[in-house]
């Protein structure tokens, strides 16, 4: 499904600062599989998925979706089959539009955005019901300015948005870090739940533990631009927190984390 | 000249001015964009108009061709800016500074239109309709009318799925990326539509000044910020009233309790005209009402407590 080949990546080249994070980099994603990636600060986690999204260039290797490279396509244009939410609660919606104006553009992903009306009135039934089905009460609230809901609000529409419209693969990037406990485990709880309905594939970076145990299909942990620790189907349902917890342990102290 | 008759004047240029100020909101308070190119683009929309009508060409159709000439302009400074990477502001410094010698190259050097030209305030379907009245009558009611077709369009448009997209791109240009739409393209589209509207605005100064001079555009910038931070801030101040909170209760009168940022605007740029006028009345010469314009502007930022922030929305 989704492919990193050989991969290298140098942050701020030709300097006093260079530093190889990815030296041949290579990871196979399969069709359907929830991906939890765990690792210190620093080991690469969040630039590896910056790196599929296109959001940062790499100096070499090649990102493949359903075996055909994406390398040469625009952060935007990967978008089109992506969705992504990212750890900032703020970044996944317009903190000045109302929910419904919100949901009306991520509703359109896909389609043209010409001068037809913004707003399509017959969908408005359509995203009460999303709305309810995340049960906070949000369904009452679609003419609200989005900036004046919570954090954790704002991080469960923007999943819903994320996920709206068919999308071969979902990126959650840290996205309950930025949440209370209780919020973080709804979110996660509605993470999981939206990528099984959907059975999307997606690879989500945490700092969470028990979330990357209890969520993912396969848990991989990173160091310094490595994969040291990789266990999916029978070997992960073996693992347990204190086995991750033990691993984790072990490479900070290497890190010197 | 009377207290009426200035009120009057003053009105219309409140008026003619608030186009300008529609494009200064698109970019600075809609895209978050501050166009210096305003400085240069005001200016083009009179240098076209007062050429065109010089050769005769029909006062009306002046409005279009300054619209499509201001919108190249907007294109220039959105290509610089997007495709060549130059930061904002500097993006609008270099269209400001080229277009300086664009306009003087169009007009050839300051232009007056002769009496004997018809402006649009004096062409015959204006006079055919609202000839009864006086030269400042008829300027208040067209410009009035076109500010109000003006104001329409804009919100309509603001409602439409590209206009949603445009209000996006400046609120969360993050999000219009994971929605698979270039954020570049749209912010460029809005700067071609904010260059266009002060063009036209040139065009209409052009009109009721029967002028073109090459300085005409200098702080114009500031005029539409000012017009726009007072129209959002007091919209911002109003809408929190009980009587705005009261009003929204209603269905039928809600459009009265949360007005559109772009009738803030009109009434920003009214109110910063009279403001300027005010100060000039009490003698101040001429040369003097740049020094005015900035320290009012001043005023406006410290007392809306924005210094430079005013993001809010159609």
């Amino acid at each position: 499904m989704l492919e990193v080949r050989d991969i290298t990546k140098i942050y701020n080249p030709g300097t006093q600062t260079e530093q190889r994070l990815f030296d041949h980099f290579s990871l196979t994603v399969e069709e359907g599989q929830f991906v939890a990636i765990v690792g210190s600060n620093g080991s690469g986690k969040t630039s590896l998925l910056n790196i599929i999204c296109g959001s940062i260039p790499i100096e070499g290797g090649d990102v493949l979706v359903g075996g055909q490279s994406i390398s040469k396509l625009k952060d935007y244009q990967r978008y089109a089959t992506m969705g992504r939410v990212y750890q900032d609660p703020a970044a996944g919606t317009c903190p000045n539009l109302t929910m419904l104006e919100n949901l009306s553009l991520a509703d359109n992903k896909g389609k043209s955005y010409g001068l037809g009306r913004g707003i399509n009135k017959k969908r408005i039934d359509f995203y009460r019901e999303q709305l309810s089905s995340l049960g906070l009460g949000l369904e009452d609230k679609l003419d609200v300015r989005m900036g004046a809901l919570s954090g954790g609000q704002r991080q469960a529409v923007a999943l819903l948005m994320a996920t709206m419209t068919p999308l071969k693969f979902l990126i959650l990037d840290e996205h309950t870090a930025a949440l209370d406990p209780k919020t973080a485990e709804t979110i996660m709880v509605l993470t999981d739940k939206v990528v099984r309905e959907k059975g999307l594939t997606a690879m989500m970076v945490t700092h969470n533990l028990r979330y990357a145990v209890e969520y993912g299909d396969r848990i991989l942990m990173m160091n310094r631009g490595r994969v040291v620790l990789d266990r999916a189907g029978a070997e992960k349902a073996a693992t347990s927190m204190d086995d991750i917890l033990a691993m984790f342990n072990k490479i900070s102290l290497e890190t010197g984390n | 000249m009377d207290v009426m008759e200035l009120l009057t004047s003053t009105l219309i240029q409140g008026l003619i001015y608030a186009l300008i100020s529609y494009g200064v909101y698109i970019t600075y308070s809609i895209l978050d964009f501050p166009d210096l190119g305003v400085d240069g683009t005001f200016p083009l929309g009179a240098a076209v108009t007062a050429v065109l009508m010089t050769k005769g060409v029909n006062a009306w159709l002046t409005l279009p061709i300054s619209l499509v000439v201001g919108g190249l302009a907007g294109l220039f400074t959105g290509l610089v800016h997007v495709k060549l990477k130059v930061r904002n502001l500097l993006a609008g410094i270099i269209t400001m500074t080229a277009l300086f010698s664009v306009n003087l190259q169009i007009a050839g050097s300051n232009l007056t239109i002769d009496r004997g030209t018809d402006t649009i305030f004096t062409s015959a379907p204006v006079m055919a309709l609202l000839g009864d009245l006086s030269l400042s009558g008829r300027k208040l009611i067209v410009s009035l009318a076109l500010v109000i077709v003006v104001k329409l369009l804009l919100d309509a448009y603001f409602h439409t799925k590209s206009g949603l997209l445009l209000r996006a791109v400046g609120d969360n240009a993050t999000l219009v990326t994971t929605l698979a739409k270039d954020r570049g393209t749209v912010k460029i589209l809005g700067l071609v539509i904010s260059n266009a509207l002060v063009a036209f605005g040139g065009c209409i100064v052009c009109h009721e000044t029967r002028s073109f001079s090459a300085t005409m555009g200098t702080g114009q910038l500031v005029y539409g910020l000012a017009a726009v931070i007072i129209g959002v801030s007091l919209m911002h101040f109003y809408t929190g009233t009980r009587l705005a909170r009261g009003l929204r209760k209603s269905k039928a009168l809600r459009f009265l309790g949360s007005p559109q940022g772009t009738t803030a605007v009109v009434l920003g740029s009214v109110l910063y005209k009279l403001c300027i006028q005010v100060a000039m009345s009490m003698g101040l010469p001429t040369n003097m009402m740049k020094l005015i314009t900035a320290a009012l502007f001043l005023l406006v930022l410290v007392l809306s407590g924005r210094k430079g922030e005013a993001i809010i929305h159609a």
